[in-house]
């Protein structure tokens, strides 16, 4: 079977600091360019230390009609190879041939204008996902009918809600028609029945059309029950390439470390300008972090943050997933009654005992602002096993079926 | 009650999907690849196909531009045509009343308007090619599009304004009866020409900027220049016959000094027009092989 995709060899290669600065004003790259031939000499050393692979030797093949999950840790590469495959940025060495069009959905939305109306809207962003103006005037009511807005066609989308803005922009992407469509976490906004409406759009997608598709999510469940295929990235490296089962369960067990407690030094903690992240742990109440966590202990997660929001309630959720990418709980609760203030701020959690499996679990974490606004969000943050401590096991030693296992209040009587 | 921000029901599960690969997909794959991506080195061709094929977006964003310029404000498109109108009058009365300009024996007032006319296109349309890639930091980081259609539209936006301007000179005429020649019917290649320069210096402008921010600040300064090195409120009889040719190097003034012809029926200086289109034309190769060069970094260093 010829191939759609063909990667070899790919990398990318950013320059940190020196040259790729965000910035560069016309006086520094003139100093530069005069310091230039002095500089040779510390060049090697100072090189090796400021370069950054992003991806290092990339091979895959993708035939027609596959669906293929890439997975991985933040910053291990997924990004940056969507950003390749879609031609917005150029790999460093490498090549990629591409047999068919390439459609690409990196944001929803893309290029949306506050100030046009939602039909003006439509066919500025169908136009730049590169959709014909004939092709849009075509598929215009269904559309419209998949973002549900008919009456506000001749608003601005600035007097959108949210939700519709979201919809039309998926509705206008999802019309799009490549040979090859390459999605990147779209699937993470919207309402849970939008969200269905969408996994039905791409099944429709695949199934239907053939058509090949390629899906970045952090979402394993997700991953699982759309991909048959899934290639893990890890560090810019690709480590497994394989069907989309094993691959999730390679992310969540042997791909990924443990890591139950986490600091970061200022310079680097997770975050934005709302929320940065210091410190983060769970372990077992009355025990030391690090200690192995029974099913019989109640759980402790804790987290350390700077909260730079001083005008509305500050709240943290924690999401549980386990290593089948199974959404097992999704834990929350403000942090003040009223305005939370700016500052250091520690919020610790208690997770009562005989809950849990035994299992490897993951938490992600988010904060938000008077629990509408998305300040920022983490994911992976916590990685840790729960170990055996069910007793009255009976005869099975191992780990017990079922997502979770909580602790029964058993009797028996004899009845006539 | 939930602490969602975006994230509900991440398990809304749907069947596997994906035919096992080509079950029924039954289009044929082309040959040799349609796209090969790769890093590119030194000079890179042009590509003008590829901004054939994207040219629906060329006329969107050009709309967008348009349709978003003038949202929100109380006299609209109306400032069209006060920009080159108030700078016309202040002109006229310094420089046509109290300094005593010539003008070729034309009304200065018309004098000065025939030029700010096409001067008010080229700067706006200069200016804002050249922050356009800054502003649509927003796409190139998200999609892939010829990049130079960013700057195009732009400079085609501006079109509008210029030719809304364009009424009020035929007002003026009429005002100072003037009547038109056949010389007029230049005016739709002058205004291709002063379109083509706008997008040769807009264009690569806009590259620049995408590297170094000084140019933001430097821009409006330089144009402010330029209008003094274009015959604009002083003919360019002007300037002794001996320097002239030095005004023949600025591109615009063969062009705004045949716009005057055009307008006002007088001959027009074939051999300036001549320098200014070959000048034109090399700035814009240069413009757009610079700016095909610099390309491929824009969505990293924006």
């Amino acid at each position: 079977m010829k191939p759609i995709i063909k990667v070899e060899n790919l990398s990318k290669q950013y320059i940190l600091g020196g040259e790729q600065k965000q910035y560069s004003t016309l006086r520094e790259s003139i100093v530069e360019t005069a310091q230039k031939p002095f500089k040779a000499f510390k060049r090697g050393e100072d090189k090796e230390k400021n370069n950054f692979w992003a991806l290092k030797d990339i091979n895959f093949e993708v035939t027609p009609g596959e669906v293929v999950g890439i997975i991985g840790r933040n910053g291990a590469g997924k990004s940056t190879l969507l950003k390749i495959l879609s031609r917005i940025t150029e790999p460093t060495t490498g090549k990629i041939e591409l047999y068919g069009r390439i459609g690409s959905l990196l944001e929803v939305g893309t290029g949306f204008h506050p100030e046009l109306t939602g039909r003006e809207n439509i066919y500025l962003n169908g136009a730049i996902l590169g959709m014909r103006q004939t092709e849009i005037a075509k598929k215009f009511d269904e559309i419209v009918d998949f973002a549900e807005v008919e009456s506000f066609l001749d608003t601005p989308v600035k007097r959108y809600s949210s939700g519709m803005y979201t919809r039309l922009a998926f509705a206008v992407a999802a019309n799009l028609e490549p040979e090859v469509l390459i999605v990147d976490e779209v699937l993470a906004v919207g309402d849970a029945e939008f969200q269905k409406k969408c996994l039905g759009k791409m099944k429709s997608v695949s199934d239907k059309d053939g058509r090949t598709v390629i899906f970045v999510s952090h979402n394993m469940a997700a991953v699982k029950s759309i991909c048959r295929r899934g290639i893990l990235l890890k560090n810019g490296a690709l480590t497994f390439d394989g069907s989309a089962i094993s691959a999730v369960d390679s992310y969540m067990q042997g791909g990924s470390d443990l890591s139950s407690f986490r600091e970061w030094k200022a310079n680097d903690m997770p975050g934005n300008n709302n929320i940065k992240i210091r410190r983060a742990a769970v372990y077992a109440q009355g025990k030391d972090i690090g200690d192995p966590i029974l099913t019989s202990d109640d759980l402790v997660f804790e987290i350390e943050f700077y909260n730079e929001v001083n005008n509305g309630i500050v709240d943290v959720t924690w999401d549980l997933m386990n290593v089948q990418g199974i959404h097992v709980a999704h834990l929350g609760a403000t942090c003040s009654s009223s305005n939370t203030n700016r500052g250091w701020l520690k919020t610790i959690a208690v997770l009562p005992r005989n809950i849990l499996n035994t299992e490897r679990y993951v938490f992600s974490v988010q904060f938000g602002k008077n629990q509408k606004e998305l300040l920022f969000r983490m994911e992976d943050v916590l990685i840790f096993d729960v170990e055996d401590g069910i007793e009255n096991r009976g005869s099975n030693f191992g780990k017990l079926p079922g997502v979770i296992h909580p602790v029964c209040r058993w009797q028996t009587e004899t009845v006539i | 009650m939930g602490f969602t921000t975006t994230k509900e029901n991440q398990n809304a599960v749907v069947a596997p999907l994906g035919n096992l690969p080509n079950e029924k997909s039954d289009f044929q794959l082309p040959e040799n690849p349609l796209v090969v991506i790769e890093p590119s080195k030194g000079w890179v061709p042009l590509n003008l196909r590829d901004i054939w094929q994207y040219r629906d977006l060329l006329y969107i964003l050009t709309m967008r531009d348009i349709k978003v310029r003038y949202k929100q404000t109380v006299l609209g498109a109306l400032w069209a045509i006060i920009q080159p109108l108030f700078t016309m009058l202040i002109f006229t009365l310094f420089f046509g009343r109290l300094a005593g300009m010539p003008s070729d024996g034309i009304p200065y007032p018309l004098f000065a308007y025939a030029a700010l006319l096409p001067w008010t296109f080229f700067s706006n349309a200069v200016t804002g090619s050249g922050n356009s890639l800054v502003g649509n930091a927003n796409l190139i980081t998200k999609i892939y599009f010829p990049r130079m259609i960013i700057p195009i539209a732009s400079v085609a936006s501006g079109l509008l304004d210029f030719l809304i301007a364009f009424g009020l000179l035929i007002f003026l005429m009429f005002y100072y009866a003037v009547g038109l020649s056949i010389n007029i019917l230049m005016l739709p290649v002058l205004v291709i020409l002063t379109s083509l320069l706008a997008i040769g210096i807009g264009m690569w402008v806009s590259a620049l900027t995408v590297k170094f921010r000084d140019i933001r600040y430097a821009l409006p300064f330089l144009i402010q220049l330029g209008m003094f090195a274009t015959p604009i409120i002083y003919p360019s009889s002007l300037v002794p016959e001996k320097w002239r040719w030095l005004l023949y190097l600025n591109p615009l003034t063969g062009q705004i000094e045949a716009y005057r012809s055009a307008f006002f029926g007088t001959p027009f200086n074939w051999l300036a027009l001549s320098i200014s289109t070959v000048l034109t034309l090399a700035i814009l190769f240069y413009a757009a092989y610079t700016f095909r060069r610099m390309e491929k970094s824009f969505a990293d260093l924006i």
